[in-house]
């Protein structure tokens, strides 16, 4: 146990993964510590869409299929619990299986239409879809419409409250593990490498006898129903679910996520959402204190460091640690 | 009778609006291979605009005219500093930094003009009803938007059917490297028609800003039907743009005005009131899909 982590800590890339899991498994302690409660809940929020990020990596990154609207299933899960949630069930043992269930029968549903397109038509298609399910929660005047839907958090009678802020996070975070563990066992069995080799070239994948469109379609299908679980986790985290969740500007920000850390490799999504945050919480003040009220503004520093990235920075954080391991 | 006339013609409005902006998309698409998702706010960017030189020169008229050359050179400006860098790159590159300018250009408006939306109102000598056949009224400003969209559509096939900047055009949707080769100034080509583009969105969001309101992000929902427009018609045909903008424009209409009453024939009152809002929203989703199920690109894309 001990030994193989001395030996990844001689890497700097090793020694980085390292170090940022153990704040982040330390982050309720010392938050507690340090008096700084707001931390956790941000902390809470970047390992949610950490496991978002890394779901969508898996298509985007593995895959090369740039889905615009991988806030759907941020949605589908999220609404799933709060109706559940409305109609009486607070089981958790319930309400995450049909979430996640739904979110991926979400995913089957639009693979089988989108995929048969690609390129252009593809991202436009899934975005489409994304918005169409952003409707039709809008339009669901009896779970709060476009104001949303304020529920309880799902029980998990004598296991785990939800309501404790450490135990939350905690859950998030070995969920997180579990979903980290999953995408490095994924990147590197048979099933991934037709996928990264249908990225590629998907006519010579193809023409070796690979059904690439299956293939492509139980990959959408896993990445929708981790995208489900961290719905599922967000709407734990307000105890609140709204269409806002699943605004197509969700869906960039989750590209924005991934292409920052480093496409297709197994950490970059964490990386992704963590400076993500940090530029979101640290821009504000940062513009604030050159000129009184232009924290507000952020965005506007924001969006040409997009630019920036999409023109310069195509590795992403990821490639700053050195050599990538997947890809 | 008369009200399905009226319907008909709001469709046709709309459509004709949704055209003026999905023409520029697909052209950009076509020609330079490049998604553009800030084309909607080159929209946003033409309705503000509009306000602000409508409020310096209090006339309608003249504020519409005066931004239509000021979205051409914003579309210029936008094109020369980021677009350019764009061409070459994959699909994700530019969804990446065109998604940037969405967020730069939603916080500019805020930063300028403030969060409140804005109105401009109807121009007074449109503000009456004219008799589009005896004894039924229509809106004016309606009318005159049918009108102009419909000369804007006309000028517009005309300028990429019948002359030479057309034929370029066309010949660099369909193959660019080819014209680059043949000697044709393809960065003069390519400024060319973002700024076109720019201008269309820009004179769209001028048209709807009366019947609609200005306002942030305003750009933003209508791209993504004008996305859902050129995905029906296949990408870069101009033909298709203007034949899916059409059938949206009627779909969605039909959708707000009919299906309540459609539902209430086979559904409960309350159940059809419920369900009628979130199937209209779907029907021109649902119509898209059915398309790609049937031709994976459109149905005047080239096919693969």
């Amino acid at each position: 146990m001990i030994a193989p982590l001395i030996a990844a800590m001689r890497t700097p890339r090793g020694l980085v993964t390292v170090l940022l899991l153990a704040v982040l498994a330390a982050l309720p302690l010392l938050t507690q510590a340090f008096d700084q409660r707001y931390l956790l809940s941000i902390g809470t929020r970047i390992v949610i869409w950490s496991i978002a990020a890394v779901s969508l990596n898996m298509i985007l990154g593995y895959g090369g299929l740039v889905s615009f609207g991988h806030a759907a299933f941020f949605g589908i899960g999220g609404y799933a619990v709060g109706i559940l949630s409305a109609s009486g069930v607070q089981d958790g043992w319930v309400q995450w299986p049909v979430a996640i269930v739904a979110a991926a029968a979400w995913a089957a549903l639009i693979g089988a239409l989108s995929l048969r397109t690609r390129g252009v038509y593809f991202i436009m298609i899934t975005l489409a879809f994304a918005q169409l399910v952003y409707y039709v929660s809008a339009s669901l005047e009896v779970y709060g419409g476009d104001d949303g839907l304020n529920i309880s958090r799902s029980r998990f009678s004598g296991l785990i409250d939800l309501r404790d802020k450490a135990s939350f996070y905690w859950l998030c975070l070995v969920l997180l593990a579990a979903t980290l563990w999953f995408c490095s066992r994924f990147a590197v069995s048979r099933f991934g490498f037709v996928l990264r080799g249908a990225r590629s070239n998907d006519q010579r994948m193809t023409a070796l006898g690979f059904p690439v469109f299956q293939y492509r379609l139980v990959a959408l299908v896993i990445s929708g129903a981790f995208g489900g679980l961290a719905g599922v986790l967000l709407a734990n985290e307000g105890a609140y679910v709204s269409p806002a969740m699943m605004s197509w500007v969700k869906s960039g920000d989750l590209i924005v996520i991934v292409v920052l850390g480093g496409m297709g490799t197994l950490f970059g999504p964490l990386y992704g959402a963590i400076a993500f945050f940090a530029l979101e919480e640290s821009l504000k003040p940062l513009l604030d204190l050159l000129h009184k009220g232009w924290g507000e503004y952020w965005q506007i520093v924001f969006g040409p460091m997009l630019v920036l990235v999409a023109l310069y920075a195509k590795g992403g954080i990821d490639s700053l640690l050195g050599r990538r391991r997947h890809g | 009778m008369d009200y399905v006339l009226i319907q008909v013609l709001n469709g046709v409005q709309l459509g004709l609006l949704m055209f003026l902006l999905a023409a520029g998309l697909t052209l950009t698409f076509g020609i330079m291979d490049l998604v553009n998702l800030a084309h909607g706010s080159l929209y946003m960017m033409g309705a503000y605009l509009a306000w602000t030189f409508i409020t310096w020169t209090d006339s309608f008229v003249l504020g519409a005219l005066l931004s239509l050359p000021a979205t051409f050179a914003l579309g210029v400006v936008v094109e020369a500093v980021v677009m350019r860098r764009l061409y070459a790159r994959d699909h994700l590159d530019q969804v990446l930094a065109t998604f940037g300018l969405i967020l730069f250009f939603n916080e500019l408006v805020r930063a300028i003009w403030g969060p409140a939306g804005k109105s401009i109102a109807v121009p007074a000598f449109l503000g009456q009803t004219v008799e589009i056949l005896p004894g039924v009224p229509y809106p004016a400003y309606r009318f005159a938007l049918i009108v102009a969209g419909g000369v804007v559509a006309i000028l517009l096939a005309w300028l990429v059917t019948r002359t030479r900047m057309g034929m370029v055009i066309r010949a660099g949707a369909s193959n660019r490297r080819m014209i680059a080769a043949l000697g044709v100034d393809i960065e003069l080509l390519f400024s060319l028609v973002f700024g076109l583009g720019a201008v269309f969105a820009g004179l769209a969001g001028v048209m709807a800003a009366p019947i609609a309101s200005v306002k942030i992000g305003m750009g933003d929902d209508i791209l993504i039907l004008a996305f859902v427009i050129i995905v029906i018609g296949g990408i870069g045909s101009i033909k298709g743009a203007f034949v899916a903008a059409m059938m949206v424009g009627q779909i969605d209409i039909f959708g707000r005005t009919y299906l309540p009453d459609l539902l209430k024939t086979f559904l409960s009152p309350a159940a059809a009131s419920g369900a009628a809002p979130a199937l209209s929203q779907m029907m021109v989703y649902i119509v898209m899909a059915g398309v790609l199920v049937w031709r994976p690109t459109g149905l005047f894309g080239q096919r693969q």
